[in-house]
């Protein structure tokens, strides 16, 4: 048990220590758009919103880029894109790209 | 540096639980979670939690979830109900695809207390269950004993609160149906910090809304303990002077004291108030299951956690989530946020079964939209990131914010901001 211990707190230490992003980062930032869009970028068909998933990377970040500058209006977009920063937005198109 | 080390000891024995041996070969990165997770509660934050566990486990984990009611009942658009707009089926969603598409265990039964210590529920029907983790999303439970007349049984069933979504919504309808025109209908809101800012406010405008359609004669008054509209207010005040003048009336600092419940009247510090029809919102707390846990409450109400986890600071292995928790800074009670918890804790929940760290780094956001009549709504955002700093989700200054003006697009917003974060949740 000490020798798992030990070896257990080195991994940890490079992990916790250098700050590295979680693996998972770009799933769980798109997870936060996820109440309005759905489940993995799957709105909810006739429910108004826009779906997300399949959607090219280019055209993600463009629009959120829009949003975020005030180029494209919107009732609450300009708003939340602004809670994220641009490499955030980034992983969030990535993730939202790749979902078929 | 304290910190530091309990969370690393925090994580080895995560680690041990989902299989000491895989730790033996190598850092933990290709480690994949394991064990089992008792959620406690089916609303907003413990149904997102569960299917979010399984999804992201791809089923590695294990999860049962315990819910006192045989189905899930939306408090956001049950104001609609009460304004007559909307009905109880609109607002209830089955657990079924939790059960069939996600493979968690539903258990329909009421949770009695939690060893802490041995790691185990106990559950009303009989039996214990054993957890490696345990998530605790059981929202609010009324403060009666500040409301001395309302608190017992018989009272209850008089004076509503509605504000758990189920038989309390119906019978409100009822009353307010039942109320002669000329009529008042009285909500007294209490003391923040209490769920859902924005909510009684959106309450007192579409009640207005059916007065105005079906009853022209009655009023609404609104006594609110606090000392100015919580949420959204040049936007709720612009309502009530554009669309309810006459009928709506705001009071500041009103708080309710006590109530006489065969006259309808609420006592407050200095004067009475007598109405038709009388909706109490008490103050409330982090569902019972809290305290009868023996987890430690602020201010003996709410549960304080570490944000990276959402696990409590003062009992390994419970995390709790939604209307429970100690807020962070500016932070909503709200089911938007509830659901954004529900996904920072399942992420993890999944990284301490594998003995790995959880996300330095989280982000939760809120959206709540309020209607003001039956088709035109309101919102307001807000996004919260994780400061390493005050060890707190902040939220970011320049974003975030409130609608320009309300309007029926905001409206379908509203229901599609529904209809999806109920997918999201159940389907
Ligand atoms: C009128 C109204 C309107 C609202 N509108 C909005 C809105 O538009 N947008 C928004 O985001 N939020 C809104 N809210 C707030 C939202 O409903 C809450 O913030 C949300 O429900 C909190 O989620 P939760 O998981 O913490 O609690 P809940 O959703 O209340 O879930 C708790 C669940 O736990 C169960 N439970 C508790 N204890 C036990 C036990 N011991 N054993 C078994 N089961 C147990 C309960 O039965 C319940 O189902 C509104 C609230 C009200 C009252």
């Amino acid at each position: 048990m000490k020798r798992l211990t030990a070896i257990a707190a080195v991994c940890l230490l490079a992990s916790a220590g250098a700050h590295a992003a979680d693996p998972n980062l770009a799933r769980n930032l798109a997870a936060t758009c996820a109440n309005c869009h759905g489940t993995n970028g799957k709105a909810v068909p006739g429910a108004g919103m826009d779906s997300l998933a399949g959607e090219s990377k280019a055209k993600l970040l463009q629009k959120l880029a829009d949003f975020k500058s005030g180029d494209k209006p919107a009732s609450i977009m300009h708003q939340i894109t602004k809670g994220y920063t641009d490499e955030q937005l980034s992983l969030i198109a990535d993730y939202y790209a790749a979902q078929k | 540096m304290k910190m530091m080390l309990m969370k690393r000891r925090d994580f080895l024995k995560a680690g041990a639980a989902a299989g000491a041996m895989a730790s033996l070969y190598g850092c933990a990165a290709g480690n994949k979670a394991g064990g089992h997770v008792v959620v406690v509660g089916g609303g907003f934050g413990g149904a997102t939690v569960a299917k979010y566990l399984r999804m992201w486990s791809e089923g590695s984990v294990q999860v049962t979830l315990i819910e006192r009611n045989p189905a899930f009942v939306s408090c956001p658009i049950s104001n609609l109900v009460i304004a007559g707009t909307k009905s109880m089926e609109d607002i209830t969603v089955s657990y079924d695809n939790l059960k069939s598409k996600w493979g968690v265990r539903v258990l329909q039964d009421d949770v009695l207390a939690i060893d802490t210590a041995k790691r185990s529920v106990k559950l009303a029907k009989g039996g214990d269950l054993s957890y490696d983790r345990v998530v605790l999303s059981p929202g609010i439970d009324f403060m009666f004993d500040q409301i001395p007349g309302l608190n017992n049984a018989a009272a209850q069933e008089k004076i509503m609160h509605a504000w758990k979504a189920g038989p309390q919504t119906v019978t409100l309808r009822q009353q307010l149906e039942a109320m002669k025109d000329g009529g008042t209908f009285a909500i007294a809101i209490p003391k923040a910090p209490y769920r859902c800012p924005p909510g009684p406010y959106e309450r007192a405008c579409v009640v207005a809304d059916y007065f105005k359609k079906s009853k022209p004669k009655s009023k609404v008054v609104i006594l609110d303990a606090n000392e100015d509209v919580q949420s959204k207010k040049g936007l709720f005040v612009k309502a009530w002077n554009d669309l309810y003048k006459g009928v709506i009336e705001y009071r500041p600092n009103s708080e309710v004291k006590d109530v006489e419940v065969a006259s309808k009247t609420a006592i407050l510090e200095f004067d009475k108030f007598k109405a038709d029809v009388l909706n109490i919102i008490p103050p409330h707390r982090a569902g019972n299951i809290a305290a009868q846990s023996g987890i430690k409450l602020i201010n003996n109400r709410w549960v304080d956690v570490d944000w990276l986890s959402m696990e409590s600071t003062s009992t390994p292995g419970v995390h709790v989530i939604g209307d429970a928790i100690f807020p962070a800074p500016t932070m909503p009670k709200s089911g938007h946020m509830a659901n954004q918890h529900g996904k920072l804790t399942a992420a993890a929940i999944i990284n301490l079964l594998a003995g790995q760290a959880p996300n330095p780094t989280p982000v939760v956001m809120n959206t709540c939209y309020s209607f003001v009549d039956a088709k035109n709504a309101i919102h307001v955002a807000s996004i919260h990131q994780y400061d390493a700093a005050t060890k707190l989700v902040q939220p970011v200054k320049g974003a975030g914010g409130v609608s320009a003006a309300r309007n029926e697009l905001e409206g379908k917003a509203a229901m599609g901001w529904a209809k999806n974060i109920w997918a999201d949740m159940l389907a």
